[in-house]
């Protein structure tokens, strides 16, 4: 099998426009979350966080599009110009497309909303991303709740070793709205601060807004500094309940232990693991006990819910993303929020941002569906 | 492209109609989808009390998976590696639309959590892994039309890098009572139809 890498990248966040500058952000500890008070969305006040819309609008323009796009088109067509720039690769039919979302356009249907209801399918929102890089070949629109971003990545590398492609453009995205919102507070998963993820003190998730893109290749040539190997991975369901994790981490066990198989490595040769950690009581528990099943527990961890909140079909790739940089910049990110533990089993949470020489992580998600994803990856340089 | 796999059997719901292998198992003439899907789920004798709380789409996928998986005899006992990969347009538009309804006027707002964990299109195939016991791959894919080439390609990958035993494929779709349509079918080693482009699309299309 071709190894394959995940290269070129960029992020748009509420903590800046470009991979590198969201990254000296986590470095310094700086959250992107804020506090919002707006009955329209929420009748209470919530935490989250929001890429400015005037920098958006002008980045966005940069581009120059023609016609009418949605924000989370806006968001996702200026994260990927960025690293299809930066890849410098001829769009023909050997190159793949693939978005990554929970809800897409999902505003479109609201009543106030002036783009038209039909624009809410997710065919659609692949379709207006396609048509504006003219791309070959059909978007592939992975929509498999909050694994879709890491999940996606799988799917690329499956692609390339099947030989349908030798380079996938990754672009994923999910706009803040009501509908979530609305739908993750009449679960009670929201909380009314800052998300503590594996705290004890931890109340619930943040939804945060993100656009994360990258190019995943099997061209070893022309790689970005940060760019990774993939090494093994995996995407396994709990069969356990729809919207609960499992007791005993069940789907996320047999994640890692697919991925780890597959790149036939030992735990002991992680140096980090990127969790999922949204700061629900079940969810922290849950990879608690995945974790020291895999013998991962004295491994070093942050969760990055606390410098976006959770970003949805977005959150997989923006944490392999700030992954990769932290193996190029050598460096552990601490995980904000946490002081004092609150799952039963140990785990190694990092707490201060700390200077490592690191090769390998291994990035995690969980989500709705009793799905699971595992990632591992390598550092190229 | 590995041809060692085959189609094994296929199912499909669709214009009041469930199918098996090509054969009508159950039919009826009358009804909209939500009589027909409950008819067709006692028709069955599915019991799964579950079923009811499911959202259309799932009850969909779900009725499709269980028509194909319980003629398969699978050792329950056992576990079956069998890897779940579905697609369709409409994603969970249909329940979409539902919590829409509950928050759209803030006189009437009433956001639910039995209908919004169904706001995500990948809820049915938490469904069939949790009958089935399937701990396995799982991945819902969006796309304008039915995409065998894609299915064809997902489905060898994870055959061929031994992800999976068998692959569940298809396409299940719900886009209002009048517009739905679900086909499933079973890629394995055994069987005697090719896992090729060529025929997923002739039995999509019977």
């Amino acid at each position: 099998m071709s190894k394959v890498y995940v290269s070129h990248n960029n992020i748009i966040s509420s903590l800046g426009f470009t991979s590198e500058a969201v990254v000296e952000k986590i470095s310094n500890e700086v959250s992107g979350l804020q506090r919002i008070d707006d009955k329209s969305i929420l009748p209470e006040p919530f935490y989250t966080s929001l890429i400015s819309t005037e920098d958006l609008q002008e980045n966005f323009n940069k581009r120059n599009p023609k016609g009418a796009y949605t924000r989370l088109e806006q968001m996702m067509i200026t994260s990927l110009s960025s690293v299809i720039d930066a890849s410098n690769i001829e769009i023909n039919d050997r190159v793949g497309l693939i978005i990554s979302t929970t809800k897409g356009n999902i505003d479109a249907l609201d009543a106030n909303n002036p783009f038209h209801k039909d624009r809410a399918y997710l065919s659609e929102l692949g379709n207006q991303v396609k048509d504006f890089f003219h791309f070959k070949n059909d978007a592939i629109v992975v929509s498999n709740a909050c694994v879709s971003g890491i999940l996606a990545v799988a799917i690329a590398k499956r692609y390339i070793q099947q030989g349908t492609y030798d380079h996938v453009f990754i672009t994923s995205g999910d706009v803040i709205t009501e509908f979530i919102l609305s739908g993750f507070n009449s679960f009670q998963a929201l909380s009314s601060e800052p998300c503590k993820p594996y705290d004890a003190n931890r109340t619930g998730i943040n939804i945060g807004e993100v656009a994360a893109s990258v190019l995943v290749t099997k061209d070893a040539d022309a790689l970005a500094k940060e760019a990774v190997t993939i090494l093994g991975e995996g995407s396994c369901n709990d069969a356990n309940h729809i919207s609960g994790p499992s007791r005993t981490g069940e789907g996320l066990y047999r994640s890692m232990q697919s991925a780890f198989t597959q790149a036939n490595i030992s735990a002991a040769e992680v140096d980090f693991i990127s969790a999922h950690g949204t700061a629900t009581m079940f969810n922290d528990e849950m990879e608690a006990i995945a974790f020291n099943r895999m013998d991962l527990s004295t491994v070093p961890l942050n969760s990055l819910k606390g410098y976006f909140g959770h970003s949805l079909g977005a959150s997989g790739l923006v944490e392999t993303i700030v992954g990769m940089h932290a193996l190029k910049n050598n460096t552990l990110y601490k995980s904000l929020g946490f002081e004092t533990s609150g799952v039963t089993k140990p785990i190694n949470v990092i707490t201060e941002t700390t200077k490592k020489n690191i090769n390998r992580f291994l990035k995690t998600a969980s989500g709705f569906g009793g799905c699971n994803t595992a990632i591992l990856f390598q550092k190229t340089n | 492209m590995n041809t060692n796999y085959h189609i094994k059997s296929y199912c499909s719901i669709k214009n009041n109609q469930v199918s098996l292998n090509g054969s009508v198992v159950y039919k009826d003439e009358e009804e909209s989808f939500s009589p027909f899907i409950k008819a067709a789920y006692k028709d069955q004798n599915t019991k799964y009390p579950k079923f009811f709380k499911m959202d259309k789409l799932s009850k969909l996928a779900f009725l499709a998976a269980d028509v194909l998986l319980k003629n398969e005899n699978l050792n329950l006992e056992e576990e079956n590696n069998i890897a779940i990969v579905f697609s369709n347009k409409a994603s969970s538009l249909d329940t979409d639309r539902k919590h829409q309804e509950s928050i759209q006027n803030k006189e009437s707002y009433f956001p639910s959590p039995a209908v919004f964990v169904y706001t995500l299109p990948n809820i049915c195939i938490g469904e069939i892994s949790i009958k089935y016991k399937l701990y396995s791959e799982n991945s819902f894919f969006i796309f304008e039309n039915f995409n065998a080439t894609h299915l064809l390609t997902y489905s060898n990958s994870l055959l061929s890098s031994n992800k999976a035993d068998q692959v569940l494929c298809g396409w299940v779709e719900f886009d209002g009572e009048d517009n739905y349509e679900a086909f499933l079918y079973l890629v394995s080693t055994e069987g005697t139809i090719t896992n090729s482009k060529q025929d997923i699309i002739k039995l999509y299309n019977t």
